[in-house]
C-alpha cells in the first residue's frame, strides 16, 4: 500500500485559476496543503526566499519536468522533480541540500491527484534528505499546460575530495554504468496513446546522491567524470563526453544491462534502448586502477546492484563512441537528430 | 531474449563468416531488399566483417524513402487544411514534404499523432465523432494486412469518420525493375523475409526463373543475414541460380494466407509512384471500389500539385544499388538526418540515415 498523508478537507476538488492569483485561494491552497506537507525551518518562515548560511563550494542545478503521463509505473513527476535536481547536483559531486519547488498548474487538476503529487515530493525530499525552501505557483488556462509542469532548482554542498570535470577523463579509463538502462523511458511508453501496452516494466526513478557521496568517500579523485544519462540515453551521454573531453568511447554492446522486459519491449516497439530515458543511473568515468573496487563497492549501494563495466576511454577515433557488436562488428554510435521515432515495419 | 538471442550469437556468426571467407572466390554485388536488413547490416557492423569481394548494395524496402513526395504533401494537406486527426507511423513523420514535413505542420498545431497500428486509429476515429480521422497507409506488403483490416474494422463499426491515404507498395515489381534495368549491377538478391511472411514465396520463382538470378528470403538477425548471404554466395560460386528460403522458421511457402485474403478483399493491384525511381507499372495496392467511401484521396478529393524534387539527391541511384551513400556529393554535408535532401536520410531504414548515424567514422577516413 502507498503511504500518504491523508488529504485534509479543501473547498475545492479541482486546481482553478484562483490558486495561482495569489488571493484567499492561493493561501488556502499552499497554508492547508503544501506548508503543511513539506514543513522545514526555513519553508516555514515563508519569506519570499530562504536565507542560509553556506560555506565551502557549492553546486547549483536547475531542471523542468514536463513528463506525460503524470503518473507512470514506478512513479509521477513530483519525485521525477526532487530525483532529477537532486541527481543533477550529485553528478557535480555534491550533495544537495535545498531545492525550490515551482509548479505551473493547468486549471482543471485533480486535487487529489495534485496530493498524490505532493506526497511523493515530500516522499522523495525525506529519501534524499533534502528540504525544499522556498517556490511558486502558477495556475494557466485549461489547455495551456499538460496537467501540471514543476520546475526545481538545488543547491548541494560539494565533497571535499570531489573533482568532477570532462579534463580529468583520459585514455585508459573505464566507463562504468550503475544500473539497468531505458527502464523510465519504456515504462512511459509504455502509456502513451496509440502504444499502450501491458508490462510490469517501472521507471528507474531514484535519488543517486548517497551512493555517489558514499563512492566519493572512497574513491574521491579516482572518479574522473559522472553524468546521468537521462534525455537522449546512454547513447547521448557517451557522445557529450567524448566531444567534450576530446577523446574516443569504445562501449561493448554485450556489456549494456537491459531488463529482460526492457529489451524485449524495445524490440516491439523499434527503438534503440541506447537512446532511451533513464532517470535512476548515472555514467562513472574512473581511473583504471580503481575500476573493478569501483563496480564491486557500487553493487552493494542503493540502485547500483546491476553495475558494470561497459567500455573504455582511448586516444583512438576522438570525438567519436564506437560500439563493439554482440558478433564482434563496430559501428559508431551517434547523436540523433531529434525524437527516437518508432519504425514502420 | 529467446528466439533472438540465438540469432545473435557471436560464436555462430563467426563461422558463416569464416564459411563465406572459404568459398568466395570472385567479386559478388548483393542487393538485401529490405530497409529493416540495411538497417541491421550496419547496427551490427556486418559490413565490416564481410571480405572485400562481396559488395552489398541496399534496396528500395524502406517504405518512407519511396512514399511519393506528392502524398506526403497530401497529407501535411489534411492535417492543416482539412484539420483531420491525421495518424501515423512514426518514421514518416519526419520526411520532409515539399515544403514541411508532418512534425512541422504539427509544431504549427496540426493533429498529428504517431501510433504503432491502423486499429488505434480506428478507435481515435470512433472516440472523435465529430472530427475526420486519416491514416497515413504506407508500406510494403507487411503493413498492407493491418491497414487492410483497419478498413474492414472501421466498416463493421459502422464508423464513417475513418478513411486512409494509401501508398502501399510491391517487392516483386520493384526488383524486377531493377533487374531489367541496364544499369543494374545486383548478381543476386536477399528477398525481404517479412514480406515473403505475408505473401509467400509463389511471386518470386518466375523472377528467379526469367533472369537466371539467385534470390535467398532472410531474416534480419545478424546470423540470419550472415546465413543468407553464405547460401546466395554459394549459389553464385556455383552457378546457380534458384529461390531458397533462409527464414524458413517465419515464412511458410504459402505465407499467411489470412493475411493475404484481407489483403484481397480490400486491396486491388495498381500502377505506383515510387519516389526517386518514378512509376512502376502494377506495383502498388489501391483500395477497391466499394471501399471509396475509405479512401481520404476519394473523400477529401484532394489536389496537390506535383511538386519537384531536389536535384542534388541522388535517391533513385541509391535505392537501386547503383550508387552507395557515401558517394554522394552531398552526404553528410548539404544532406544529414536533420537538413535531409531527401527520404533515405530521414527514415532509420533509409541506407543514407543507416550509413550516416551507424558507419560514419569508416567513410569519414575514406
Amino acid at each position: 500500500m502507498e503511504l500518504q498523508c491523508p488529504m485534509p478537507k479543501f473547498d475545492f476538488d479541482v486546481i482553478t485559476l484562483g490558486h495561482g492569483s495569489g488571493g484567499i485561494l492561493t493561501h488556502q491552497l499552499l497554508n492547508s496543503g503544501v506548508f503543511a506537507l513539506l514543513a522545514n525551518p526555513l519553508l516555514d518562515e515563508k519569506h519570499d526566499g530562504a536565507v542560509f548560511e553556506a560555506n565551502g563550494k557549492i553546486a547549483f542545478s536547475a531542471d523542468s519536468y514536463v513528463v506525460s503521463p503524470i503518473f507512470f509505473p514506478g512513479g509521477n513527476i513530483g519525485e521525477l522533480a526532487i530525483n532529477g535536481t537532486v541527481n543533477d547536483l550529485a553528478m557535480c559531486g555534491a550533495a544537495a541540500k535545498y531545492l525550490s519547488l515551482s509548479f505551473i498548474i493547468e486549471e482543471g487538476l485533480p486535487m487529489t491527484d495534485f496530493w498524490k503529487i505532493l506526497n511523493s515530493i515530500q516522499q522523495a525530499a525525506s529519501d534524499a534528505n533534502v528540504h525544499i525552501v522556498t517556490g511558486d505557483t502558477k495556475v494557466v488556462e485549461k489547455g495551456k499546460g499538460d496537467g501540471i509542469f514543476i520546475n526545481t532548482s538545488g543547491i548541494g554542498f560539494l565533497h571535499p575530495e570531489a573533482s568532477i570535470h570532462v579534463s580529468n577523463i583520459k585514455k585508459g579509463d573505464k566507463i562504468i554504468i550503475s544500473g539497468n538502462i531505458a527502464s523510465h523511458g519504456v515504462a512511459i511508453m509504455s502509456l502513451r496513446q496509440g502504444l499502450e501496452f501491458e508490462s510490469d516494466i517501472i521507471s528507474d526513478t531514484a535519488n543517486l546522491n548517497h551512493t555517489v557521496i558514499a563512492l566519493l568517500d572512497k574513491f574521491g579523485q579516482q572518479i574522473h567524470f559522472l553524468r546521468d544519462p537521462t534525455r537522449g540515453g546512454v547513447a547521448t551521454v557517451l557522445n557529450e563526453i567524448a566531444k567534450d573531453s576530446n577523446t574516443g568511447v569504445n562501449i561493448l554492446q554485450n556489456k549494456l544491462p537491459v531488463d529482460e522486459g526492457v529489451s524485449s519491449a524495445c524490440e516491439i516497439l523499434g527503438l534503440d534502448p541506447l537512446y532511451v530515458a533513464n532517470e535512476g543511473i548515472f555514467i562513472a568515468i574512473v581511473a583504471v586502477d580503481v575500476a573493478d573496487d569501483f563496480v564491486t563497492a557500487l553493487k552493494q549501494l542503493p540502485f547500483g546492484a546491476n553495475a558494470t563495466t561497459i567500455g573504455e576511454i582511448t586516444d583512438q577515433h576522438p570525438k567519436q563512441v564506437i560500439l563493439k557488436s554482440s558478433i564482434g562488428g563496430s559501428r559508431v554510435v551517434s547523436m540523433l537528430p531529434g525524437e527516437q521515432l518508432p519504425r514502420i515495419c | 531474449m529467446k528466439y533472438l538471442e540465438e540469432y545473435r550469437d557471436a560464436g555462430v556468426a563467426e563461422q558463416y563468416l569464416a564459411e563465406i571467407k572459404k568459398i568466395v572466390t570472385k567479386k559478388w554485388t548483393i542487393m538485401e531488399i529490405c530497409g529493416g536488413q540495411t538497417h541491421s547490416l550496419v547496427k551490427n557492423g556486418l559490413l565490416t566483417l564481410l571480405p572485400e569481394n562481396i559488395q552489398m548494395v541496399h534496396g528500395p524496402g524502406c517504405p518512407v524513402c519511396v512514399t511519393p513526395l506528392n502524398l506526403i504533401d497530401k497529407a501535411v494537406y489534411l492535417a492543416e487544411e482539412k484539420k483531420v486527426i491525421l495518424c501515423s507511423f512514426g518514421d514518416m513523420i519526419r520526411v520532409p514534404g515539399s515544403k514541411q514535413s508532418l512534425l512541422e505542420a504539427k509544431a504549427n498545431g496540426a493533429d498529428v499523432r504517431i501510433l504503432y497500428s491502423p486499429l488505434e486509429a480506428v478507435k481515435i476515429a470512433e472516440q472523435n465523432p465529430d472530427k475526420e480521422v486519416v491514416f497515413f497507409a504506407v508500406g510494403f506488403e507487411t503493413t498492407a494486412p493491418a491497414n487492410a483490416l483497419s478498413v474492414l474494422h472501421a466498416q463493421r463499426a459502422g464508423i464513417t469518420n475513418y478513411s486512409i491515404l494509401t501508398s502501399h507498395v510491391l517487392v516483386p515489381p520493384a526488383m524486377e525493375a531493377i533487374i531489367s534495368d541496364e544499369d543494374n549491377v545486383v548478381q543476386g538478391f536477399l528477398a525481404a523475409g517479412h514480406v515473403c511472411a505475408i505473401m509467400g514465396l509463389e511471386e518470386y520463382y518466375p523472377l528467379v526463373e526469367k533472369y537466371t538470378l539467385p534470390m535467398v528470403v532472410t531474416g534480419f538477425e545478424p546470423v540470419d543475414l550472415l546465413q543468407g548471404i553464405l547460401m546466395l554466395v554459394k549459389q553464385l560460386e556455383n552457378g546457380v541460380a534458384k529461390l531458397e528460403n533462409q527464414y524458413a522458421r517465419v515464412v511458410p511457402e504459402n505465407g499467411n494466407p489470412s493475411a493475404r485474403k484481407i489483403i484481397a478483399d480490400v486491396f486491388e493491384v495498381s500502377n505506383r509512384e515510387w519516389r526517386g525511381i518514378g512509376e512502376i507499372s502494377l506495383s502498388g495496392y489501391e483500395l477497391r471500389k466499394e471501399f471509396a467511401a475509405y479512401d481520404a484521396n476519394k473523400k477529401f478529393n484532394v489536389q496537390i500539385e506535383a511538386a519537384t524534387e531536389s536535384k542534388e539527391c541522388i535517391a533513385g541511384d541509391i535505392l537501386r544499388g547503383i550508387k552507395k551513400p557515401h558517394q554522394c556529393p552531398q552526404f553528410g554535408k548539404k544532406c544529414n538526418p536533420l537538413h535531409p535532401l531527401g527520404a533515405p536520410m530521414v527514415s532509420s531504414e533509409g541506407a543514407c540515415a543507416a550509413y550516416f548515424h551507424f558507419s560514419q567514422a569508416e567513410y569519414a577516413e575514406a
